[in-house]
């Protein structure tokens, strides 16, 4: 605003989203206006479109296309929040039509600047310009044209028209740009949300007590304000009034708080409507007007009840439908507001927020017949809303709906905000027949399903998931097409699959030592560069990389699982059928339970009861082939069956050969050397082989060994554990280790200080004794934990350093033949690749510890499956 | 790997090492060619005048064969099967290319220096130590003994310390008969591959250009002579098509045997294939409908998608799948690229899933779940469920699956086995139909449940059939 204009300006006010419309004649110099008040990509101006289309800015006969360039251009703008100026004459009440139409497409309002400069002003500036040769009748058309549309523009649809009148006044302008009404994203609370009234003031009464507001009482001890000592504010979702015993009780509390600053309020259709009927417009008086009309109408003082009634219609009048709060993070709206229309402003927005999104039928209630906004609602700002009465507070997508029937003898609700808990107030009697039973009939839930285009774009386009971790991860159309038929067809139900671990990047090789692949050393001196020298290293367990999600009752997470939890892989399938998962998350419950880690991690989680606690953890199940006993028996055990047919009849033929004098020593070494190779591959997999019990139905001889946990909560939240170090969740690994010993294997470990040349010897030794004896290898990883950011950026949560004789199974028996050419393997590639899916694995946690809508949390795992998928051609 | 090819001395080759002349390989000395994939050894480990042993070894450069490979836009894990993988030691393409190769002259059946070598049949062992056979060795002995050979062959056990493994594919050969040699080259560069049923490379039309040089003289009468060419030609029905008419074969191919189409399910009594009459059926409840667009979800290669554009009341035809891969396949099934403009028109191929809601598929009038919810875990039913009746929504929805009482009436299906491995579970008729009622009841649909296929008077159908009628209430809608 600007009340500080100086005299001499002449102050323009533009709502700062909005279709600025510049009308005037040729040589008015609305060009010259729009280069000095707005930016220069904020100003379309149809001559720079007639040159787009026909490279001269004069060719009238491309007028049609380069408008048509334009509207386009002018709408993308708008649909993505940018306030245009469109530099055109306008002259013309058609192009203003095409124009005040394309603002309320976008849901903005239309503003006019009109030049109206004397017809001499406009010659003259025409005449100095050499490319502007077309005659004096031009512009008199022109200014005609003006003239007669001045009267009617704001009956056109302008919402603001500002008419400058000659060369001083166009020199004296300013434009100021307003925030739109509702817009109060400066405004961040903290907030008090209350859903529907229905002028139930007892309820609220004790509402706002229970939110700790003070009562303000007039002298007849009525409440006329409410004020909270830590300075919160009151938002009043609409629907004060109409069904309850007391509207006007209500109405006066709620008014004075808004009045007095320690509220603010949206409207609701029953407040829309009442001051239709206030106007004394024809509205039918039902649905809980009549009670309305006849509490104002017993106000026995006449001087009171007029100056009510005016108070009233004043009030309801000035509210603005919906707004738009702490810095976007919160929108506020009678029946919620889809992503498109927040800080818009057009009569379907006001309508939305009012009514909601409704198809135009009945249903059998004789009730509007709502389209689901919410199920489809993907924004990230929190929408609060009222309207429908439903039995319990769920959040949807993001959303709530506050309306809890208190009218009807259910509830009165608030949401803190930012705090997100709710408040609520019983009913103290059904004030009103429900005409729809408030109890809904839910058999399923269809709130929070999951839409295709949450995890591809069926246009072939790329997506990007935003990371707080590593920014945002972009993810090819090709890889999301080809995850989409792994996650449809063999993942467990994504409400069970709230992670998925990422590819881990391997070690270098070290100088000192040629003949390794991935060496230690490595290993310490890249955490070394990066400038963390604490360092784990952890056993790399013989098995296959699982996550165990499990709740401490077996219906804890009714109705996704009907085992408690899952156990699934890196690609979220589960590791076996239902009875095998039973029985052993059973004995992941039992184990916890005795090792009391139950309420330790989920305790600081919001809400819920013992059975509704979780665990989610990161673990290794063994042995390799409880799951992989097809890659076994299919791949390696092939391959080694091949080798022992093939290699010692080769032998024995060169042999033969050389024994004839043939020149076959090198081919015949190598042919040996592959035996050994071969010998030894086969050694490498039978350590992956032992017998369990899974083909009989039996867990016998499977193992779990956890390593972290990833995140614990109850049915009421989440709380994640990335920022406590290793140390922590080795402790809680051994802790159920020491709680069932036989189902749980521990997990070994060395510290080593890379900044300390006896602590990597000592590293390096303590892996070289591993591998020496069998093992697969260890993972080092940053002691401080996984979520860590290092000096210097995103750190490697974990980097492999696996041992020899494991490599052939990676690289083919005979590798180390091919050493030198292996050594040039692009471990850059993978070592982003493990970053950017790490960075994923973070996210979708963060989001669940959030309480972020399903498909927030989806997106991200999706992701990881996404990169780790094989391109398809999604277009098809 | 390795294959060795010995001769005895005989009255039409008195001296066994006259071998090298056929060859055309000094029966004395070790030589080697670069070949694609390696360098190819021919080596004597023995040569007198009674016996000769030529021996073929192939030293595979996997690095090499990488590199050929290209690189690999994938994450390590996908690589695996390019370090690890049983060609190096086994008798496959690469040895019979090598082997073409090599021997190129004595393939030919030229021997300049003893011209009456060649056409004469000559006592000859093959062995091969090592090669792949699917088919294990029933199918070595099937391939080569109608060819004259005596076969020995012997399959090796995938661990010897992993008994329950059983066998592996790998079978050790010998062959032992009176034949000429180039014969014996030519049916061993064609059959290698073919028990492989692999080859290294990609199979165009010359393909049939070299089959039908090294086989010409022998396969027309094999008895297996269609899954040889099938497998020959890597199952290109166009490629075995072409081959057949060259080898001059009167008698056709049934192309819907076997190695190409999968065997042909039919109802007991009846010869009509139950994939044909479930599409009859679906076809019918459409027709039934009034359907004008229609979305096959789950098309798999496009089969009902194909007799959907047939029928010139559907205006708008979609074919669905979650895979990409079978999409591809349906394109090139139904022609995508050849089909008139208005037949175009009135076709959509696109990717989706049945888990997820999919705008692209609302509006539509019916949606054909053909043989796909058995395809799915149970729970991940509802998901199928919220799409299809709650979101696309189409007035009719038609979903077939089989009944599992009637597996009983398959001999070859074990007893509790599914009909096929990908199978999440089977339903008995009672089962379907609770699922049906369930559904119908809460998403606002009549339902009713029709046998297709045969209905047997103890076990019912082979195929179930739900057709599901939305009630144009506005009760119900989601």
């Amino acid at each position: 605003m600007s009340a500080d204009a100086a005299p001499s300006e002449r102050v323009l006010e533009v709502p700062d989203l909005s279709l600025v419309v510049l009308v005037g004649a040729s040589g008015s110099g609305k060009s010259t206006f729009a280069a000095q008040h707005f930016g220069p990509f904020e100003v379309v101006s149809s001559d720079h479109c007639r040159g787009l289309v026909a490279d001269d800015v004069d060719d009238q006969a491309a007028t049609a296309d380069a408008f048509d360039v334009l509207h386009h251009i002018a709408g993308v703008r708008l649909r993505r929040g940018n306030l245009t100026v469109v530099d055109a004459t306008n002259v013309q009440a058609d192009a203003r039509r095409q124009l005040v139409a394309l603002a309320r497409e976008h849901d903005v309002l239309p503003v006019a600047v009109v030049l109206d400069l004397p017809e001499r002003v406009c010659l003259e500036r025409n005449a100095a310009r050499p490319d502007r040769d077309f005659g004096a009748h031009v512009v008199k058309r022109h200014r005609d044209a003006l003239r007669r549309s001045l009267r009617s523009l704001r009956r056109e649809g302008f919402r603001t028209v500002h008419v400058l009148s000659s060369v001083e006044e166009v020199a004296a302008a300013r434009v100021v740009r307003t925030p739109l009404r509702s817009d109060l994203r400066d405004q961040h609370g903290p907030f008090d949300v209350v859903g529907d009234v229905h002028g139930c003031r007892s309820e609220l009464e004790t509402l706002l007590g229970e939110l700790g507001y003070a009562l303000t009482r007039d002298e007849q001890g009525r409440p006329v304000d409410a004020v909270h000592p830590q300075g919160r504010r009151a938002v009043f979702l609409g629907d004060l009034v109409d069904r309850g015993p007391d509207s006007p009780g209500v109405l006066r509390l709620v008014m004075g708080m808004v009045e007095a600053g320690h509220a603010l309020a949206v409207p609701g259709n029953h407040e829309a409507k009442l001051v239709r009927a206030l106007d004394g417009r024809d509205v039918s008086v039902t649905h809980g007007l009549e009670t309305t009309l006849a509490q104002i109408a017993a106000i026995e003082d006449d001087d009171e009840r007029r100056e009510f009634r005016e108070r009233v219609r004043a009030f309801a009048d000035g509210l603005v439908s919906h707004l738009v709060l702490d810095g976007g993070k919160l929108v506020v709206a009678h029946a919620g507001l889809k992503e498109s229309y927040h800080n818009r402003a057009s009569g379907r927005v006001r309508s939305f927020a009012l009514y909601g999104d409704t198809t135009g039928e009945s249903d059998e209630f004789g009730l509007p017949v709502r389209l689901d906004w919410a199920r489809d609602y993907r924004g990230r700002a929190t929408v609060l809303y009222g309207h429908v009465p439903t039995p319990e507070l769920e959040w949807v997508n993001g959303t709530l709906c506050l309306d809890t029937g208190v009218v009807f003898g259910g509830a009165l609700s608030a949401l803190r905000w930012p705090e997100r808990e709710s408040v609520q107030v019983p009913a103290e009697a059904v004030h009103y027949e429900p005409v729809r039973p408030l109890v809904a009939d839910r058999p399923v839930r269809d709130d929070d399903d999951l839409a295709l285009t949450d995890v591809v774009s069926p246009d072939g386009a790329g997506r990007g998931v935003e990371t707080r971790l590593a920014g945002r991860v972009a993810v090819a159309a090709e890889q999301a097409a080809g995850a989409l038929e792994v996650m449809s067809r063999f993942a467990v139900d994504p409400h069970l699959l709230w992670y998925l671990p990422a590819t881990m990047a391997p070690a270098g090789g070290w100088a000192d030592a040629p003949d390794l692949l991935e060496h230690p050393q490595a290993a310490f001196e890249a955490y070394r560069k990066a400038g963390v020298t604490d360092l784990l290293c952890e056993e790399k367990h013989m098995g296959s990389r699982a996550v165990v999600l499990v709740s401490r009752s077996r219906d804890g997470l009714a109705p996704w699982s009907s085992t408690g939890g899952v156990v699934h892989t890196r690609t979220g399938r589960s590791f076996f059928g239902d009875e095998l998962t039973l029985a052993l998350l059973d004995g992941v419950r039992a184990a916890a339970e005795r090792a009391g880690l139950w309420d330790e991690l989920c305790g600081g989680a919001a809400g819920g009861g013992g059975g509704e606690q979780w665990l989610l953890l990161d673990a290794e199940l063994l042995p390799w082939s409880a799951k992989a006993e097809e890659l076994l028996r299919g791949q390696y055990a092939a391959v080694g069956a091949a080798a022992r047919a093939a290699l010692p009849a080769a032998v024995v033929v060169l042999e033969q050969a050389a024994a004839r004098g043939q020149d076959v020593g090198a081919l015949l070494e190598r042919t040996r050397q592959r035996e050994v190779d071969a010998a030894a591959f086969t050694e490498a997999y039978r350590r992956y082989v032992w017998p369990t019990g899974v083909s009989e139905g039996r867990l016998d001889g499977v193992q779990l060994a956890p390593f972290q946990v990833l995140a614990a909560g109850t049915a009421g939240g989440a709380l994640t554990f990335g920022d406590r170090d290793h140390g922590w969740h080795l402790s809680v690994a051994d802790r159920l280790v020491g709680a069932d010993p036989q189902l749980f294997r521990t997990t070994r470990r060395l510290r080593v200080d890379a900044a300390d040349a006896a602590s990597c010897g000592a590293g390096t030794s303590w892996w070289t004794d591993l591998t020496a004896a069998g093992g697969e290898g260890m993972v080092v990883k940053p002691f401080a934990g996984a979520a860590l950011r290092g000096p210097k950026g995103v750190v490697q949560p974990g980097t492999k350093v696996r041992g020899a004789e494991y490599l052939r199974l990676v690289y083919g028996p005979g590798y180390a033949a091919d050493l030198e050419r292996l050594k040039q393997r692009q471990v850059g590639r993978k070592r982003s690749l493990a970053l950017r899916e790490h960075a994923l694995g973070v996210e979708s946690l963060a989001r669940l510890a959030d309480g972020e809508p399903l498909w927030r949390v989806h997106e991200a795992v999706f992701a990881v499956l996404a990169l780790e998928s094989e391109p398809v051609d999604p277009r098809l | 790997m390795l294959l060795t090819i010995s001769a005895e001395a005989s009255p039409a080759m008195p001296t066994a090492s006259d071998l090298g002349f056929l060859l055309h390989k000094h029966p004395d000395r070790a030589q080697s060619t670069e070949v694609f994939g390696g360098t190819a050894h021919v080596l004597w480990p023995e040569a007198d005048g009674h016996r000769a042993t030529a021996a073929l070894l192939l030293d595979v450069d996997t690095a090499a064969l990488q590199r050929s490979r290209g690189r690999r836009e994938t994450p390590e894990a996908f690589a695996l099967a390019d370090h690890v993988n049983d060609r190096p030691y086994v008798a496959s393409s690469l040895l019979a290319v090598a082997l073409g190769k090599v021997f190129r002259t004595a393939l030919a059946g030229r021997c300049d220096a003893r011209p009456e070598l060649p056409g004469a049949a000559l006592p000859l062992e093959v062995g091969v130590p090592s090669l792949v056979s699917r088919g294990g060795a029933a199918l070595v002995e099937r391939l080569f003994s109608p060819l004259g050979w005596d076969v020995e062959a012997r399959t090796q056990p995938l661990d010897p310390l992993v008994p329950a493994w059983g066998e592996s594919r790998v079978v050790g050969v010998r062959l032992r008969g009176t034949l000429r040699l180039a014969d014996a080259l030519a049916q061993l560069y064609v059959l290698l591959p073919v028990l492989d049923d692999a080859k290294h490379y990609w199979v165009s039309a010359d393909e049939v250009d070299k089959l039908v040089r090294a086989g010409g003289d022998w396969l027309p009468a094999h008895p297996d002579r269609e899954l040889v060419m099938t497998r020959y030609l890597r199952h290109q029905r166009s490629l075995v098509r072409d081959a057949v008419a060259r080898l001059d074969d009167t008698e056709g191919l049934p192309l819907d045997d076997t190695e190409t189409g999968g065997p042909a399910t039919t109802d007991d009594g009846r010869t009509t294939p139950l994939a044909v009459l479930r599409r009859e059926a679906v076809l019918a409840v459409l027709r039934e409908a009034g359907a004008a667009s229609v979305v096959d979800l789950g098309c798999g290669e496009g089969g009902l998608v194909r007799e959907l554009l047939r029928d010139p009341h559907l205006t708008r035809v979609v074919g669905a799948d979650v895979s990409a891969r079978e999409l591809d396949r349906a394109a090139r099934r139904i022609g995508t690229d050849r089909l008139p403009d208005t037949v175009a028109a009135r076709l959509e191929l696109l990717q989706t899933s049945a888990t997820y809601r999919d705008d692209r598929l609302a509006g539509v009038d019916a949606v054909v779940l053909v043989e796909v919810v058995e395809h799915l875990d149970p729970p991940r039913l509802p998901a199928l469920e919220r799409s299809v009746f709650a979101h696309a929504r189409p007035r009719t929805v038609v979903v077939t699956t089989p009944n599992a009482e009637h597996n009983v009436r398959y001999p070859g299906l074990a007893a509790g086995a599914f009909r096929h491995p990908d199978h999440r579970f089977e339903w008995t008729r009672a089962e379907f139909a609770a699922w049906a009622s369930q559904v119908a009841e809460r998403r606002g649909y009549a339902v009713v449940v029709r046998p297709v296929g045969q209905d047997d008077d103890e076990v019912g159908p082979p195929t179930q059939m739900a057709v599901f009628t939305r009630r144009e209430t506005s009760e119900g809608a989601a």
